[in-house]
């Protein structure tokens, strides 16, 4: 028992603080500012633990879950979005007057179900995982409760997630049905042995839960909630809900990918190339022609899971490797551009259209450098992190073959370019029409040099995450 | 092999602009005059940095000098690579001569937004001389991008009138062009995997050496995707379109940098990737590219001559000034090469210095219509030497730099066994008789004539800082011109070991035709006979 604990320590830590944050906030009024520092601290004592449990391996609690390395880097991943998020999120829910004590223990609620999706071995799991942070995001997507596009995001977002759970836990019967066993290592260990008697059952399950996950990721062709979503949601739920939960559903995504791919290899690959390709075109092709920001980012979101699809594609060290990078790069410049859309905000919906951005570099030189930064960064263009996150999703494909799907991925890079860079022009080329907002930067600071000194960093020294990452999925490139 | 002795010398002149960079960051941006002032000072002390390279570098080495390799990325064997050879240290010299001119050529027309704009050139300077240095794939390809960002703000912020479409189109056209080499670096770092026993890497040197052993078919694609992106760059016809936009658009110094060096990157990259990396693959191509410079050389010239922009004249003529410069390099002959590569030099010099000569007159009259021009030489009779002198350079006439550069190139190109035909030198030379035609009659109805226009009577002449601009300039002008042995003599062992051994490459394939084979080894002979 104790061993398990240990194993899973950033896991049951967090989730056990959780459960105390919400006892505070039932217990205490007016706890907004107890739960805020006692989240921080959590998060923090968890990314501790989580690097303390790198080391780790095996199973744990009778092999529902597993610990260190993979699990770990996630464990830290979810955290350090966590505290990113909530460092910008304390001052904008005072801005738009939404701050209601419970806000933080959920958001604890949903890192404790990415983190368990991380280190789940076992089909049941990885679906209380999945479970544990969706039930939370329907809930956040919808916590601006005066406003109606949040509601209505709210809704649009359960209905569409349960409709999606819904093939996901029949994928997950079917591979049940046709391996005898929910753990990932006995499906495996069938799967190679061979003659299952219900063989043709597993393909129709592996695709039912490549649908349930990518509705997750937000990939095509399940990604039409995610604009409508991502829009109508408190802008810095969007952040965390973009970054952390695309990085839950790819850390759901490998270690199934694993599992499963002696099963079918071939078509797997082409399915998800597809799927790749496709997600990253309409993605892009879609943002370009958003006139508000946070569709706009919305939209280049799914585009970035096209490119973090690619990595699945190669199924490679590198491949998950890349994987890792991106998620960790992409969370920064997501979040980070962000939590600059949610300071320029104000109550009601207002100033957020592109056009609004017009002359903010004369207002805000410095949130304008950054989210120029952002930018330049979400379009791959060096020596910013996003540049070295496509640049090892490339290099992973084409070793895997996948020449034609790069050549797509730059393509779509290039239309994405357009986008990005029609940001900075309004920011720097174009004069302000109407005044710009004030703004009281506060603490949202943190996580803005944070998010800022991350994407520069990884840019300019990639080498420290990728050999951590390297390290994870073994030495056994092919 | 490369050499590593001094290797310290070329980090100071590449890490100091972006010293100045960071500095500039800090400073106030009240402080105007502060903020000019170290931009001006640390591009000076580039230049004077990088004097030591040119006075230690030894004309009689093979291969790269100053070379030094540190680790980046380790599980991509990406390092901090960097050297130089006789053509990069040519070009890395350029950039900080031409440099400080061009920031001193913003001081006076740059009135809004000073920090960044500083701060961006000196951005810029630590980008091209990265992009000259580096001997690495993946650090060539990240200076190469970090270009884009300083110069896509110099021409969207302190452009003309239809700034945005320029900077977007220049941005849209360059990253076009380098995703696609992207792709080739990475298949090339993939095929160094491939290897029996290797492993992925960037490395330059590793590379080249493995480069001849790709299969040709697939060299062909590695050379076009290279050879697309470089050529955009150029721009070679009939990837032109974005260069006329981009230098009416871009503020003086922006035109000065963009004709001055940034062009040079491309046909750089071009001799220093397509040419060193697959000699087979361009023996196919040879014919298309020549045909492409050569058309590029009449087009722009014939475009040029219906300017009445004079800045669009010039941009055009750049076009057609390179498309000499490439077919120099594609002649593959030491003199075709040795004379590209004077040839960037000489026109970052004389078209930097036409584009200062403009920038002059729209200081004065904020317009560069020909027509609003007419009889300046009698109100202006200082500026009037000048331009004259920058439009002879441009013109090539004997005795100035362009001269040498525009017969090095035709003479390589009419003797050349990979084109074998000596139609592209007799086509190109008539593009030599129109710059003289489009040049001298745009000179006549600017500066002769009558000066009939009563806002063209009070023109005050060169200010000192103008003048300052300008006359060292016409120095390197002059100095090429007359002893062009003190710069070909860096070179000269540079295009002869590189014609060399493409030609042993190309030779050694079968699948080429014997006659054609047997021409090569025939010059060959001739060559080792001298």
């Amino acid at each position: 028992m104790i061993q398990d604990l240990l194993l899973t320590a950033p896991f049951t830590f967090l989730s056990a603080m959780a459960i105390i944050a919400m006892v505070v906030d039932a217990l205490i009024k007016n706890s907004a500012r107890i739960t805020f520092l006692f989240s921080v601290i959590t998060l923090i004592v968890s990314g501790i633990l989580a690097i303390a449990t790198f080391g780790q391996h095996g199973i744990g609690f009778n092999g529902m879950v597993t610990g260190g390395g993979f699990a770990s880097y996630f464990d830290l991943l979810f955290s350090l979005g966590g505290l990113l998020t909530i460092f910008a999120a304390r001052s904008y829910l005072q801005r738009e007057g939404i701050e209601h004590d419970e806000f933080y223990s959920l958001v604890l609620f949903a890192i404790g179900g990415m983190m368990l999706i991380g280190h789940s071995n076992n089909l049941l799991s990885l679906f209380i995982g999945i479970e544990i942070m969706s039930v939370v995001f329907y809930v956040l997507s919808g916590y601006m409760r005066s406003s109606i596009a949040s509601v209505e995001s709210s809704l649009k977002y359960f209905l569409l997630g349960a409709f999606s759970t819904g093939f996901l836990v029949y994928g997950m019967a079917l591979i049940y049905g046709a391996t005898g066993s929910m753990d990932y290592n006995h499906i495996a260990m069938n799967i190679t042995r061979g003659s299952l008697p219900l063989e043709s059952l597993l393909p129709i399950g592996i695709a039912l839960m490549v649908i349930g996950l990518s509705f997750k990721a937000a990939a095509f062709p399940f990604h039409q909630w995610a604009p409508d979503v991502y829009q109508g949601a408190p802008t810095i739920v969007t952040a965390f809900m973009s970054t952390a939960g695309k990085a839950a559903a790819f850390a759901a995504f490998m270690p199934m990918i694993m599992v499963l791919m002696p099963a079918a290899t071939a078509k797997l690959q082409m399915t998800f190339a597809v799927l790749s390709a496709a997600t990253m075109l309409i993605g892009n092709i879609s943002a370009l022609a958003q006139t508000n920001i946070k569709r706009m980012l919305a939209f280049s979101s799914v585009a970035h899971a096209g490119y973090l699809m690619m990595g699945l594609v190669a199924g490679s060290q590198s491949g998950y490797s890349g994987i890792m990078f991106y998620l960790t790069s992409y969370m920064f410049m997501q979040i980070g551009s962000f939590i600059i859309v949610g300071l320029l905000e104000r109550r009601g919906e207002e100033h957020l259209e592109i056009a609004d951005y017009a002359g903010l570099s004369k207002k805000h030189p410095v949130l304008a450098a950054f989210m120029a930064i952002f930018m330049f960064s979400l379009a791959g263009i060096p020596p910013f992190a996003g540049f070295f996150g496509k640049y090892y999703l490339f290099t992973a494909a084409i070793d895997a073959g996948y020449l034609w799907l790069t050549i797509i991925a730059v393509l779509s890079s290039i239309i994405s370019v357009y986008f990005y860079i029609g940001l900075i022009v309004k920011m720097y080329f174009n004069e302000s029409e109407k005044d710009m907002p004030d703004t009281e930067i506060g603490l949202s600071g943190m996580s803005l040099v944070i998010t800022i000194a991350g994407v520069i960093i990884l840019g300019i020294m990639p080498s420290g995450i990728l050999s951590i990452a390297n390290a994870i999925f073994g030495h056994s490139s092919h | 092999m490369p050499h590593t002795d001094s290797a310290g010398l070329l980090f100071l002149p590449l890490f100091l602009p972006l010293l100045g960079f960071l500095s500039i960051l800090f400073i106030d941006r009240v402080q105007e005059k502060a903020i000019k002032y170290v931009t001006l000072i640390f591009s000076m002390l580039t230049f004077f940095a990088s004097l030591p390279l040119w006075f230690a570098f030894n004309d009689g080495l093979d291969g790269f000098q100053f070379y030094s390799n540190i680790p980046w990325i380790p599980s991509i064997d990406a390092g901090f690579r960097i050297g130089l050879d006789g053509m990069s240290l040519l070009l890395v010299v350029l950039t900080t001569f031409i440099m400080p001119i061009s920031i001193l050529a913003s001081f006076e027309p740059i009135g809004k937004r000073l920090k960044e704009y500083y701060a961006m050139m000196l951005l810029l300077e630590f980008g091209m001389l990265g992009v000259f240095v580096s001997l690495d794939t993946m650090l060539f390809y990240v200076f190469w991008e970090l270009i884009l960002i300083p110069m896509y703000f110099l021409i969207g912020i302190w452009g003309g009138k239809d700034r945005i479409y320029a900077a977007v189109k220049f941005f849209l056209y360059t990253l076009v062009g380098s995703l696609l080499m992207l792709i080739a670096i990475v298949w090339m770092g993939l095929y160094a995997k491939w290897t029996p026993g290797g492993h992925f890497t960037t490395d330059f040197l590793i590379l080249k050496q493995l480069a001849p052993g790709i299969q040709v078919d697939i060299q062909i694609w590695l050379f076009l995707a290279f050879a697309l992106s470089f050529c955009i760059k150029v721009p070679l016809f009939p990837f032109h379109t974005w260069l006329p936009d981009a230098h009416v658009q871009a503020p003086t110094a922006g035109s000065v940098i963009l004709a001055g060096v940034l062009l040079k990157m491309g046909t750089y990259g071009l001799i220093r990737f397509n040419l060193e990396l697959f000699p087979q693959a361009l023996y196919e191509f040879a014919h298309p590219i020549a045909w492409l410079s050569v058309i590029g050389v009449i087009y722009g010239a014939l475009v040029a001559m219906v300017q009445t922009d004079i800045k669009k004249l010039v941009a055009y003529s750049s076009v057609s000034h390179l498309g000499f410069v490439v077919l120099g390099i594609v002649s593959v002959t030491p003199e075709g090469l040795q004379g590209a590569i004077i040839q960037m030099v000489n026109h970052g010099l004389s078209t930097g210095m036409l584009f200062l000569c403009v920038g002059v007159l729209y200081e004065r009259r904020h317009t560069r219509e020909i027509a609003d021009f007419g009889g300046i030489t009698k109100v202006m009779p200082k500026f009037a030497a000048m331009f004259t002198i920058a439009m002879m350079a441009s013109v090539g006439l004997p005795g100035l730099n362009g001269f040498i550069g525009e017969y090095l190139t035709l003479f390589g190109s009419f003797q050349s066994k990979f084109l074998n035909n000596p139609w592209y030198s007799i086509f190109s030379a008539s593009g030599v008789i129109f710059a003289a035609v489009y040049l001298l009659w745009m000179f006549q109805r600017v500066m002769f004539g009558t000066n009939d226009n009563p806002k063209n009577h009070g023109l005050t002449d060169l200010t000192r800082s103008e003048y300052w601009q300008l006359v060292p300039l016409v120095i390197f002008i002059v100095w090429i011109g007359v002893f062009p042995k003190t710069f070909l003599s860096k070179t000269e062992l540079y295009a002869q070991t590189l014609v060399g051994s493409i030609e042993k490459t190309v030779l050694g394939t079968s699948a080429y035709p014997k006659i054609k084979a047997q021409k090569i080894q025939e010059h060959v002979n001739h060559k080792s006979g001298h």
